[in-house]
């Protein structure tokens, strides 16, 4: 009997040690040196609630990735049918069902241009084909299971790209995680700017450089008379005089010449004459050798630099550029331009950004929630440890003893697994602490109940504990178990609460139960004791 | 010390149909009261929209606010003071907008209040498609919840027991959502969370009084049933008050200190701990009682 107390006990010890042991870090930063060597180096980590930061929830536009792949499709196949020699007809297809059409004017054009597409294009199908007075149409989409492998590489890429411009905008212990299908979840712990932080992360950054169309005007273009192949974009700028924005009608060419895709690095630079920051950017080994053609073929011809559909500068292209250099301004901050080598280097979203969530809790709501839990957990253990002992006396303070270890082992267990301690999950604890006497509750009346009945105090424990146990397994799962799906469905704070829940119920199975009973046992084990202070 | 003598013997199931009676016409007005309001007071969480806590140096009062707000087209918002000296506004709107509406209201209270005498502590912006998305997997949470109670009591017990689980659980989640639209408190997420929690809770002094209703029904077979669980009910009735009253205890605690970003979460707990205790012991077992009116168990039937 005493060596099963042992074994019990020192079970229990080690246990509880444990606990303390990866909870130390948290309770206090001054630790002895030698303690640091051995102790874990992690702290309970919080929530950002608790700490303060930004939960944003952002959904990738995959619709808009997949019109963007169909266009850029669409124009490789015609080139690929000119050269192939194949008369068609394009014929812009429907945005919403995701086609293209062409019109074949016989059906030997149809038989190559079905040659070239099994060819050439082997992610695209024949959705339909019939013949309008004698000439064939023919709708294409891209597969359905190619379209979905598409989405995913688009959200994927989004993810990676989002997590470099974080990780270089320098915010410590980041979280970025995909969430369903399209969407991404980025947390942001202790950041302060939190409209730059959205500016970086939800920006495209789709630079494109585009020829100025010099040969129409622009007043035409603006009276609705645009040519065919340019378009109108604006250009935005800053007077330094005035502070105001304004925006400048520019007719470009529809075709992209370089992107940012070309990019090797972008840097922020401070400009000779205004000492004004510009982004310096150095294009690839490829890049450079198009932007040596390009600039060469367009000598004294606007080059417009594009960023997200406005124009930033258009400069005149004075002499062929070798080397790849060439430098990015419009009045920026210095936070702008900083801001803007960032996204460059990240480089550009595959889709457009959206976003759907936003929570922010600043430092000090944060520290103000630690305090108010903190205090509710004091006062709550309090209370009822106060009721334990007046209303069990001796057993009641056995049962707080247990309390105590609980939630040492509570707070040890979210350290150890690196769990998030959010303000509900505060809130767990403390009902942690009222449930997790639950279980004494039922032993300690139900051994009343058997000391009633005249039983010896020895087998009145032995029964109450017997007895009570099923019962006190069988409450303790359904709780688990609307934890469970509480767990499921919460967002970060509620999580954060079945967390705390599910652990603080699954160790008052261990200390309300195992760890009181050796105590009993322990003081009954030798002795023909004659009453139980319960 | 002793709340509850041991030996009480009250008439439970006696009064059982008062009690069907009284639950029965607190959720009638419950379902009212949410008919009345035009549903529940849903918070940003489920309706989408905007909600800021801005935390002033000296009280300021709603008129003031909402007249600064006239510039930015904001003077419509609920604007509901907060803790003290703090506030928190809620709009219908979710701009997508990149500097959003906590930028704009931030300009226009430093124009009426000068920079440094408030304080943005919070923002929380729900798009509606977040909205649609969290109601339905609030939904859905909570009745697979019931269904997981039902199927691990119809396993652990039997099937009737099971239903009388549930049927109290599903009455405990109805009165309290009932009492927040009486109240026309704000129904959020936590709340939801707090509905949960209480399903977990509620049912544990169920299986409480089950457990010994089973024990009891084998210790005295030639007992009715109706006795067994008037008896059952007296014998855990000290248990089950005791605990229901620590768990009361933290959540009255946490009502009053765990301040106010938690103090819905903490009314509906509370408000959950009451009438779950209250069903455990008027609804969950005279349900019991009904089904074998309707159909005998095995165990009477062999008999």
């Amino acid at each position: 009997m005493l060596k099963g107390i042992k074994v019990r006990a020192a079970i229990a010890i080690v246990v509880s040690l444990a606990g303390l042991f990866f909870l130390t870090p948290s309770l206090t930063a001054d630790l002895p040196d030698v303690w640091k060597k051995y102790l874990p180096a992690d702290k309970i980590h919080l929530g950002l609630d608790l700490q303060g930061g930004t939960h944003l929830v952002l959904e990738v536009d995959t619709d808009k990735a997949a019109e963007s792949t169909l266009e850029r499709m669409s124009n490789e196949i015609k080139e690929t049918l000119m050269t192939n020699k194949v008369r068609f007809l394009y014929l812009e297809g429907t945005k919403k069902a995701r086609t293209i059409s062409f019109e074949l004017p016989d059906s030997a054009s149809k038989t190559a241009f079905e040659k070239v597409l099994k060819d050439n294009y082997p992610d695209l199908e024949i959705v339909s084909s019939e013949t309008r007075g004698g000439k064939e149409v023919v709708a294409l989409k891209i597969k359905t299971k190619r379209a979905e492998e598409l989405k995913k590489m688009v959200v994927e890429q989004s993810l990676e790209t989002i997590r470099n411009r974080v990780d270089q905008f320098g915010i410590s212990e980041p979280e970025i995680i995909p969430q369903g299908e399209d969407r991404i979840v980025v947390q942001l712990p202790g950041i302060k700017d939190t409209t730059r932080a959205k500016n970086l992360i939800g920006k495209t950054a789709l630079l494109e450089f585009k020829l100025v169309d010099e040969e129409h005007s622009i007043e035409n273009a603006l009276k609705g008379i645009v040519p065919e192949g340019s378009s109108i974009v604006y250009e935005s700028r800053l007077d330094r005089q005035t502070g105001r924005r304004t925006s400048t009608p520019l007719l470009l060419k529809n075709k992209t010449l370089l992107t940012g895709g070309y990019l090797e690095s972008a840097q922020v630079k401070i400009g000779d004459r205004f000492a004004e920051p510009y982004v310096a950017i150095k294009f690839n080994p490829q890049g450079a050798k198009e932007f040596d053609r390009i600039t060469g073929e367009n000598v004294k011809k606007r080059l417009a630099i594009v960023l997200d559909g406005t124009v930033h500068s258009a400069p005149v292209i004075q002499e062929r550029i070798s080397g790849g250099d060439a430098q990015i301004t419009g009045q920026f901050t210095m936070d702008e331009a900083k801001d803007l080598a960032i996204v460059l280097r990240a480089g550009a979203l595959p889709a457009p950004v959206t976003i759907l969530e936003e929570r922010t809790v600043g430092p000090s709501l944060g520290q103000d929630s630690i305090d108010k839990g903190l205090w509710s957990t004091i006062i709550g253990g309090l209370l009822v440890m106060l009721f334990m002992m007046v209303y069990y006396r001796l057993s009641g303070i056995v049962a707080n003893a247990a309390l105590v270890i609980n939630i040492i082992i509570i707070l040890g267990t979210l350290a150890a697994f690196k769990a998030t301690l959010t303000l509900p999950g505060i809130a767990g604890i403390v009902l942690t602490i009222g449930m997790a006497v639950d279980a004494n509750v039922l032993i300690f009346e139900r051994i009343r109940e058997e000391l009633r009945t005249g039983k010896t105090p020895r087998a009145a424990i032995e029964t109450g504990y017997s007895k009570a146990f099923l019962t006190i397994l069988d409450s303790n799962v359904t709780t688990l178990i609307a934890a469970l799906f509480l767990f499921g469905f919460g967002t970060g704070p509620v999580k954060g609460f079945a967390v705390t829940l599910s652990i603080g119920i699954i160790v008052s199975m261990f200390t309300a139960v195992f760890v009181t009973r050796i105590i009993f046992d322990y003081f009954i084990w030798d002795r023909k004791i004659k009453s139980v202070s319960v | 010390m002793e709340f509850i003598k041991s030996g009480t013997n009250f008439d439970f199931v006696g009064r059982m149909k008062i009690a069907l009676a009284c639950s029965l016409a607190v959720i009638v007005i419950g379902m009212a009261s949410i008919v009345w309001h035009g549903g529940l007071n849903y918070g940003i969480d489920f309706a989408g929209g905007t909600l800021v806590q801005i935390k002033f140096q000296k009280e300021p009062s709603a008129d003031a606010i909402r007249n600064a707000f006239t510039s930015i087209g904001l003077e419509n918002s609920i604007i509901q003071s907060f803790g003290t000296s703090e506030v928190v506004i809620r709009t219908a709107e979710s701009s997508s907008d990149q500097r959003g509406l906590s930028g704009k209201i931030e300009d226009a209270l430093t124009a009426v209040y000068g920079k440094d005498s408030f304080e943005i502590r919070r923002v929380e912006v729900v798009g509606p498609k977040v909205g649609s998305d969290l109601t339905r997997k609030a939904i859905l949470a909570i009745v697979f919840s019931w269904i997981g109670m039902l199927i691990y009591i119809a396993w652990r017990f039997e099937f009737r027991y099971a239903v009388g689980g549930i049927l109290a659980l599903v009455h405990d989640v109805i009165i309290t959502v009932g009492v927040f639209s009486l109240l026309n408190k704000e129904f959020d997420l936590t709340i939801v969370a707090a509905l949960l929690t209480i399903i977990g809770y509620s049912i544990n002094d169920t299986i409480v009084v089950y457990d010994r209703i089973r024990e009891n029904v084998r210790k005295n077979v030639k007992q009715s049933l109706a006795d067994t669980i008037n008896a059952s009910i007296n014998q855990t009735l000290s248990r089950t008050i005791l605990t229901s009253f620590t768990v009361f205890l933290v959540v009255v605690v946490l009502f009053f200190f765990g301040g106010a970003v938690i103090h819905d979460f903490a009314f509906a707990l509370l408000v959950g701990v009451v009438v779950g205790t209250y069903s455990s012991i008027f609804i969950a077992s005279p349900i019991v009682l009904a089904f074998e009116k309707i159909k005998p168990s095995r165990l009477k039937r062999s008999k």
